[in-house]
């Protein structure tokens, strides 16, 4: 039996009595099942363990379900979900790893530090798999940029996430920023990052070799980030602010020597297994590698660093101090391990042993403190199947007509208006305060479809990007599903890239709700079908529920982060415009799709109908011919269509190429639709004068839609439809609006 | 010729100069931890950019105290090259190597992005192979960038002309546009702007190489035709 260990804290039958376990997010039934798993009632440290261990954000409870739905295998991923990171096959014995998590509620209570941690944890991901990171990115989702607050929490993330990044030299290289009502107080703060690993050197979170040292790496525990696992499960209210101390602080020039001396450890050959404590720290670092290995562990907490006074085993258990890790080496081979850490001036204690009972022991001051079934620890969390039903306003929005509205005349006056629109408007406020440089790798900086990084020694390139459109899957969440893996499949392509596999981070309302979880099942199924279909499976990722205001749910934003992978460096792609004379196409069917478009929030201040369509074999088709065409050289620009539809995409490759356009566009649409529909599947090519029947052939040929809509000339954005003149703006204006937008909103 | 890449436990540039002497020179080249004692067998010096030790304090401040700046001196009395590039600026600067500090930009942000450079001075080793006014392409990626020291000071460095490079858009309030700037004998050159993160059209701009064919001639021509390799 465990003893008590503080006179403060409740007793176990106190806990029971009082129920305390309510207020660590543990239901009276899941309680009862604790109990029956213990063969008695656990004492304070023990349903503190139990609690995070089975909590949301550690146990996937109410969505594991759901992730099973996913195309988790294919014939390059070397490891699929369930690992710290991802793995994908790149040839050359070379892999690459990645990841995406959120730190959405520590971001909404303390933006600075929730942002820099998030960044921080999801780089221990990688390198904990032995892989070196080389590039970062993120998603982000604001309420309007409009009141204080908002911009309080919009300059305070991106300081965060350069703070963290910029110091630990990863360059952050491609990310995305959407700003809706729908997450106002609530903000979407997802990091991803991206590394490259040899295939002999891939690393397992195991405790492998009963008797076998355990060792602790990285600064001592302090009573930072207790439940921030639970903290994260909840929804957010008043109460969360008094919470800050669930909100842990980084040291990023810590987590460089925890990286630096880790890797060496690694490359040394000498560990056994090894894990990053994140969330729930200790608790679940230990008890995941006892499981993994089938073992049990034994720890000694009197030898845990400790940064502050009479720590109990409860606060060093669930505490969720940065940067540290625990790893696991032979006997043997303790003394090497030591050196390393030493000559980088990282603290590393030996804190437990692997044991064959299949139970993780704690000891303190000499008496067992804890003593828990790891099986029950990590597998036996009951997964809820939770009821689910159609929201009204899915079945209210089919009737919603989007043409509603009077035809928008003043159709140049309407693309700056949706230029200067936070979401589409130029993002070189936020990027140019991250680092996107360090390692000298960078081919394809922020601001293009997506970020290309070289890999030194090869002519291979990695292409990356991160994408969801939360308005679309709000609207439709089947279609919307689909149309984020699509559409970063697209900015993949659209790099000169081909697609590999995705890491996705379902950020969701609460699943207790019944609309919320069919937001959920109905995204996951889209993007399920979409990754099957376009040969992309999900590698890893991470699920944030709850996430709500005083409004209600945020809209169910599904982000994909899709990794790519350029064969040649030549084939490497940008959006904008190369050289007078190219010759312009648009390849894919527009529709009178406005349900969910950036022009119908920015124009007609509303989100409603349904969202564009999107068919996942004509995307297919797509996409294989654009990078085919890439790959031939017959491509000067790609640029995907998206928010803002034809007109923006037409303005951004004029902006970013500091060119004009002529362009003539034939349609059965109205101009206003023509110009801004958000149809799915296209994309805007250039090519130059001498290759431009042969681009179109090769399109024709693959049965692709390709229409030639002008060429680039002048310094003006020049568009007329159906003969009639529609837009006439020179691009020096344009660019003006594009790129004020934010620094003004900000001032 | 012999270039030694100083690492200090948060430097994240090294690899990067590293590899740019490597490529764009191909001449030998090694990592030296802030511990060493001993700089004796290099000719040129990098001292790299990133946080050496956190920089939670002030840029630089503690890597001063580090074995290997001592050694640094030396080499810079020695008349040895020595080239400090952002974190390495600032290193130079609370070192005494190079006057003046670096305080945080007028932006009070982190600033990364292409910067164009005036060549202000073409006569020191580091900048031959440039021409006089030249302006060039180089990345900025800093957060304390923004040059300052007393009109005294500023004044010795016009006379001297000890102003090695200028930003054509001052991106970080910097005293007369300054970018770049070297010792009165001109082989110690400290410079926000990173020359190595420019040596690859594929990564933007080919104009740090530059940099470092100078150095390699500057030492040539001082060293005589039989220690050409």
């Amino acid at each position: 039996m465990a003893q008590q260990v503080s006179a403060k804290e409740p007793t176990a039958a106190q806990i029971a009595e009082q129920k305390i376990y309510q207020q660590f997010g543990v239901s009276d039934s899941e309680y009862e099942l604790i109990c029956s798993f213990m063969g008695r009632q656990p004492n304070y440290t023990e349903i503190g363990v139990f609690s995070v261990m089975w909590s949301e954000h550690c146990a996937y409870k109410n969505s594991k379900p759901l992730l099973r739905r996913f195309p988790t295998s294919g014939p390059r991923v070397l490891m699929g979900p369930g690992e710290g990171a991802g793995i994908v096959d790149i040839g050359d014995n070379q892999a690459v790893v990645f990841k995406i998590e959120s730190h959405n509620h520590p971001s909404a209570v303390e933006p600075y530090q929730g942002a820099a941690t998030g960044v921080g944890g999801i780089i221990r991901d990688i390198f904990s798999m032995g892989a070196r990171p080389v590039a970062l990115l993120n998603s982000l989702r604001f309420g309007k940029l409009e009141s204080d607050r908002v911009k309080y929490l919009f300059e305070h993330v991106v300081a965060g996430i350069a703070g963290y990044g910029n110091c630990i030299g990863i360059p952050t290289v491609a990310g995305e920023v959407m700003f809706d009502n729908s997450y106002d107080g609530n903000p979407l703060v997802n990091a991803m990052c991206v590394g490259l690993i040899d295939h002999d050197k891939i690393q397992r979170g195991v405790a492998k070799g009963v008797g076998n040292p355990v060792f602790y790496v990285g600064p001592p525990t302090g009573r930072d980030g207790i439940h921030g696992a639970t903290f994260a499960s909840v929804e957010l209210s008043e109460e969360s602010e008094a919470k800050k101390t669930a909100v842990q602080v980084g040291d990023p020039f810590m987590e460089k020597l925890v990286m630096e001396s880790t890797l060496e450890l690694i490359d040394s050959g000498i560990v056994l297994g090894i894990q990053d404590m994140g969330a729930a720290g200790l608790t679940c670092s230990s008890a995941e590698m006892a499981s993994k290995a089938g073992n049990g562990l034994e720890l000694y907490l009197d030898q845990v660093p400790q940064r502050e006074e009479g720590m109990t085993p409860y606060e060093m258990m669930l505490s969720e101090s940065q940067e540290r890790m625990l790893f696991v080496v032979e006997p043997k081979d303790e003394a090497q391990a030591m050196e390393i850490f030493e000559r980088w001036g990282v603290i590393c204690a030996k804190v437990g042993k692997v044991t064959d009972d299949g139970r993780l022991k704690l000891f303190h001051h000499g008496e067992v403190v804890g003593d828990m079934p790891v099986k029950a620890l990590v597998d036996e969390c009951p997964v809820y199947n939770k009821p689910s039903s159609v929201p009204a306003y899915y079945e209210a929005n089919a009737g919603v007509d989007t043409l509603r509205y009077e035809e928008v005349k003043d159709l140049g006056g309407a693309l700056k208006q949706v230029l200067a629109s936070p979401t589409v408007a130029s993002k070189a406020w936020v990027y140019n305060q991250y680092d996107y440089m360090v390692r000298t790798s960078t081919a394809v900086r922020p601001g293009s479809d997506a970020a290309v990084v070289t890999i030194q020694g090869t002519r291979k390139g990695l292409a990356m990007t991160t994408d969801c459109n939360g308005r679309y899957v709000y609207l439709d969440p089947e279609v919307g599903g689909r149309i984020a893996v699509s559409e970063a499949a697209r900015n993949i392509v659209c790099s000169g890239a081909e697609p590999l596999a995705i890491t996705d981070n379902l950020n969701f309302g609460s699943p207790e709700k019944p609309d919320i979880f069919w937001q959920m099942e109905r995204a996951v199924d889209g993007m399920a079908e979409a990754c099957r279909v376009l040969d992309t499976p999900v590698i890893g990722g991470n699920v944030s529920l709850y996430n709500e205001n005083a409004s209600g749910a945020i809209y169910p934003t599904p982000v994909v982060g899709m990794v790519g992978l350029v064969h040649d460096t030549d084939h490497i792609t940008t959006q904008g415009f190369k050289q007078e004379g190219d010759v312009i196409f648009l390849l894919g069917d527009t529709k009178a799709e406005l349900g969910g478009s950036e022009f119908q929030y920015v124009v007609h201040g509303a989100t409603e109908g349904r969202p564009p369509e999107l068919d996942l074999d004509t995307e297919k088709k797509l996409l294989s011919s654009v990078l085919g065409a890439i790959q031939q050289g017959l491509v000067q620009s790609a640029h995907d269509l998206s928010e803002g539809g034809l007109a923006v995409a037409l303005a951004e490759s004029c902006i970013s190429g500091s060119l004009g356009a002529q362009v003539h566009v034939e349609t059965g649409l109205r101009p206003d639709v023509a110009l801004f529909s958000e149809s799915q599947s296209r994309i805007l090519l250039s090519a130059s004068r001498d290759k431009a029947e042969q681009l179109k052939a090769y399109i024709e040929g693959q049965g692709v839609p390709v229409a030639e809509i002008g060429i680039v000339e002048g310094d003006s954005l020049v568009v007329d439809i159906n003969g009639a003149s529609a837009v006439n703006e020179s691009v020096g204006g344009l660019k003006q609006v594009w790129e004020d937008a934010i620094p003004c909103l900000m001032k | 010729m012999k270039f030694a890449v100083l690492v200090f436990p948060g430097s994240n540039c090294d690899i990067d100069c590293y590899k740019a002497v490597e490529e764009t020179l191909g001449e030998p080249v090694d990592y030296v931890w802030h511990t060493a004692t001993d700089l004796s067998a290099y000719d040129c010096i990098l001292v790299p950019g990133g946080f050496s030790y956190g920089d939670y304090l002030r840029c630089g401040a503690i890597s001063r105290f580090a074995p290997v700046m001592s050694e640094v001196a030396k080499a810079a009395e020695q008349g040895k090259y020595i080239l400090g590039i952002c974190n390495g600026f600032q290193i130079l600067t609370e070192a005494g190597l190079l006057p003046g500090a670096l305080l945080r930009n007028t932006s009070m942000k982190f600033r990364c992005h292409d910067t164009v450079l005036k060549v202000a001075n073409n006569r020191t080793p580091f900048t031959t192979d440039f021409s006089e006014n030249e302006e060039i392409v180089i990345p900025i990626a800093h957060g304390e960038g923004n040059y300052y020291c007393d009109e005294e000071t500023l004044a010795r460095l016009q006379e001297n002309n000890q102003i090695v490079f200028t930003y054509s858009s001052n991106p970080n309030g910097s005293v007369l546009d300054i970018a770049g700037i070297c010792n009165e004998r001109g082989n110690v050159v400290g410079m926000m702007p990173h020359p190595e993160r420019a040596v690859n059209s594929l990564l933007g701009s080919e104009d740090g190489k530059r940099m470092f064919t100078s150095i390699l001639k500057a030492w040539r021509d001082t060293h005589g035709a039989a220690s050409v390799r």
